[in-house]
């Protein structure tokens, strides 16, 4: 069973339904006072979701929460926060503008009679500081001059000061140095003792057995496995129960013969990267890029169509040296990126399908600037039908589509033009099982007509399933290759997963609770 | 097809009809019922003055409409429409000596070069400097007004060559000569915006800058393109401006960007960009002419005026937050 009579939470048939996906599908466990519990995950498997639900911004479908034997309902996060429940995420919610005793009290400063009564404030405030190792600074410093690991620890103490008894981290240690982690562990194990409830989200597994007590893992909105303790467990057997599936074959992946080297990327090193990337696509060749959010493989990919300017490193196509300054460089060079964020940096919602489609591509077109009124419409038409996109006209509103049609526009973008390499960051991220399965239809036939494909995706069995050859990321590096036939799921993930914390990454570290 | 998916397209044709033509439903119901119940509305002479008066507007509408529609703002217009027109008569005396009839076309290529100026310097900061549209030619709006000021000493500046005035005061058959240009602004920026590139490309830039970026649009540049073009119509207007008055005068024109911007904004281009048609200037531009001629007729006292006007701006932006929601 996952939850016992002792447990002072319970998640009890949890479900959360988003439009086209099941987020969570009856998830029930507890968890004990005085105990941190580990919960993970492959991104999207549910684990961010359910913390939303704890700290009261999503309501769950179905289900509900019980503390301490009752029953409770959260309709926003302010009621959350008065039941005892403080969630720390990655992104900290400090106004760095304002004083840490200011951002600890905000929402409900001391006053007197009209003005904020400062030295209450402060005696106030340092109480809690002393008590996250914040004892040698002022609490009239401005949040946003404190280090990212001692703003952490403002919040912590904020979260403290309301009583918080449900304290939930959300991968705390992703910004933290070595010395700032010994810290925080050291809070979280005196939070322990206090009686708190601690969850602990992290894709480090070896904090994991340090600090924490038992572990929940989740795998694509269920809830797989709780143990009540570490023993026993290893890195491993943690892996596999994250992996856990079948790769079902929505991929139907087909050989096909490559050709010549179609792009080489030689030491690109910017933003978002640690160390300079080096590799190759072969004309026809479908390269997977697997890594956890915040990899670095989107920022590689922005790199390489310009979007962000390199700080290094050359790219050549077909053997030919390329300059690439922008992304309209990038096009003309026949390099193509269809971007992560399909709201935000792909469709122009308020136009229509064929103002979306034809926005590149009529650039060989126009006369004297002047729209080919004919081209027009023959491409949007001909795109439509190649592509299947579903849609009343070619003048619907891209806005209206659904996000596997308006997926299908972006890709019909580049098809009137002449394609050398198309870097695809998350094809068919959030749209339902048919539509992707012809996005990978469509991804198969550009590469067999020749063009170099680099596929991002944090969905392991995506990369595993279309990829002849995938590259893995871990924290702004390229960590490793691995070819189709050799590539489990195991092996991937173990890749793209943090071997140490803070950089340290000393070679094969294994597991700590199995020694 | 059933019957009701029938009646569903037709409602969702009706409903995009009303929200691409219905200021114009609303302009054409305006101006029967002021013909019918304003006093002197439907003479053929308060239509010429009616004309004249949103002439002006008009010119400007057109290339603020794209400035808008590319998700951007000019507070600087009505400055540059003085500082032109000041400009113009300045170069026009001084030259006159000298050039004769020909200084004119001195006077007016200077005045565009004051637009040119003004619109580089308001591209080259936004665009390129991701300064805020607003800030930026607010702070371009004053240094302008200051150079007409200090370049017509403070005063008005009256022309001396009579040929400089047939542009503003002129008529062929009966019809100003300002309101042919302003028909011709009209029919010039809807194509561009229709039927070209650069045009389907600022909607673009309005509705989703990244997007277009990520397309293969050079943002920037067709920004600074936009501010340079609308710099230059707006010093154009000034020369036209000028001409009526027959002076260049530096403390014209207060206020006229707010009443180009309201105008555009009353038609239903979007603040937010990416959404702009020529028939929502052209219903803007004449609703707002109507509605002022009218009180005008009617002998409103000009405090009250603005209030009207402030009213009818204000449920014109409402309008455009729910058409954004739809």
């Amino acid at each position: 069973m996952s939850t016992t009579p002792s447990d002072y939470l319970e998640f009890v048939n949890i479900s959360k339904q988003f439009p086209g996906v099941l987020a969570l599908s009856e998830i029930t466990f507890g968890v004990p006072s005085g105990s941190v519990r580990a919960l993970v995950g492959e991104n999207g498997a549910g684990k961010s979701t359910l913390l939303k639900i704890l700290s009261g911004a999503h309501p769950p479908t179905t289900g509900h929460i019980r503390i301490d034997g009752r029953e409770i309902l959260f309709e926003n996060t302010s009621q959350a926060i008065d039941a005892g429940i403080a969630v720390i995420y990655q992104e900290l919610q400090l106004v760095p503008e304002l004083s840490i005793a200011e951002n600890i009290y905000l929402g409900h400063l001391p006053t007197g009679a009209v003005f904020v009564n400062h030295r209450q404030l402060w005696d106030m405030t340092r109480k809690s500081m002393d008590l996250v190792g914040l004892g040698d600074v002022s609490p009239g410093t401005k949040v946003g001059r404190l280090s990212i690991g001692q703003r952490q620890m403002v919040e912590i103490a904020k979260a403290l000061t309301r009583n918080a008894k449900i304290i939930a981290f959300d991968e705390p240690t992703s910004s933290l140095s070595s010395r700032e982690t010994d810290v925080l562990f050291g809070i979280i194990r005196k939070l322990r003792e206090q009686g708190k409830v601690i969850f602990y989200v992290s894709h480090r597994l070896e904090e994991i057995f340090e600090i924490c007590d038992s572990v929940t893992v989740f795998r694509d909105g269920n809830h797989i496995r709780t143990t009540r303790t570490m023993e026993g467990l290893t890195r491993d057997a943690i892996v596999k129960d994250m992996v856990g599936r079948e790769i079902n074959d929505i991929y139907r992946y087909q050989p096909r013969p490559l050709g010549d080297v179609a792009l080489r990327v030689k030491d690109v090193i910017g933003p978002g990267l640690a160390s300079p990337v080096s590799f190759e696509v072969k004309k026809g060749e479908i390269v997977g890029c697997f890594g956890l959010v915040g990899a670095g493989r989107t920022e590689l990919m922005r790199l390489l169509f310009g979007v962000v300017p390199r700080e290094g490193g050359t790219v050549e196509m077909s053997g030919e040296a390329v300059t690439i300054h922008d992304p309209t460089d990038a096009i003309r060079q026949g390099l193509m990126l269809c971007p992560e964020d399909r709201k935000k940096e792909g469709i122009i919602p308020g136009l229509s399908v064929q103002e979306n489609t034809n926005i590149s591509a009529r650039r060989h077109h126009k006369r004297l600037g002047f729209l080919d009124q004919h081209w027009e419409y023959t491409n949007v038409m001909e795109r439509i039908r190649e592509l299947g996109i579903k849609t009343p006209s070619q003048r619907q509103l891209v806005k209206n589509l659904s996000g596997g049609n308006q997926q299908k526009v972006i890709l019909a973008r580049w098809l009137a033009e002449k394609i050398r390499v198309l870097l695809l960051d998350e094809p068919p991220r959030g749209i339902d099982v048919v539509a992707k399965s012809e996005i990978y239809a469509i991804i198969y036939r550009l590469a067999a007509e020749g063009i170099g494909i680099v596929a991002v995706s944090s969905e392991l069995p995506e990369v595993l399933g279309i990829a002849d050859r995938s590259l893995v990321f871990c924290e702004g590096e390229l960590v490793g290759e691995v070819l189709r036939a050799d590539a489990t799921p195991e092996k991937v993930l173990s890749m793209a997963l943090p071997r140490e914390s803070n950089h340290a990454r000393a070679g094969d570290a294994v597991t700590k609770g199995s020694a | 097809m059933s019957a009701t998916t029938v009646q569903k397209k037709q409602s969702s044709m009706a409903k995009t009809i009303w929200l691409d033509y219905g200021m114009i439903v609303i302009l054409v119901i305006l101006a029967i019922v002021c013909g019918v119940f304003v006093p002197g509305f439907a003479s053929s002479f308060n239509m010429k003055s009616l004309a004249l008066a949103v002439s002006m507007t008009g010119m400007v509408a057109c290339t603020m409409m794209l400035v808008l529609a590319s998700g951007n703002f000019d507070m600087s217009c009505g400055a540059v429409i003085a500082c032109s027109g000041v400009v113009a008569a300045v170069v026009i005396n001084k030259t006159s000596p000298s050039l004769g009839a020909m200084s004119v076309y001195a006077g007016i290529a200077m005045a565009l070069l004051v637009g040119l100026i003004v619109g580089l310097v308001n591209g080259m900061v936004i665009a390129y400097a991701k300064i805020n549209a607003l800030i930026t030619t607010l702070a371009t709006m004053q240094i302008t007004r200051g150079m007409g000021y200090i370049i017509g000493d403070g005063r008005a500046v009256g022309i001396v060559q009579e040929g400089f005035f047939k542009l503003g005061t002129g008529s062929w058959l009966h019809v100003p000569i300002p309101v042919y240009i302003t028909i011709i602004c009209f029919i010039v920026a809807g194509i561009v915006l229709e039927k070209t590139a650069f045009g389907r490309n600022t909607l673009a830039i309005g509705g989703n800058e990244e997007a277009a970026n990520l397309s293969g649009i050079r943002v920037s540049k067709h920004k600074l393109k936009l501010f340079v073009f609308h710099g230059l119509m707006a010093a154009f207007a000034g020369v036209v401006l000028a001409s009526r008055m027959t002076s260049g005068q530096p403390m014209t024109s207060q206020g006229f960007e707010l009443d180009v911007i309201s105008a555009c904004v009353l038609g239903g281009i979007s603040m937010a960009g990416g959404i702009a048609s020529i028939w929502f200037a052209v219903a803007g531009v004449l609703i707002m002419g109507i509605v002022q001629n009218s009180m005008n007729l009617m002998n409103v006292p000009t405090f009250y005026q603005y209030v009207a006007r402030g009213l009818i701006l204000l449920l014109a932006v409402i309008f455009d937050r729910y058409k954004q929601r739809r």
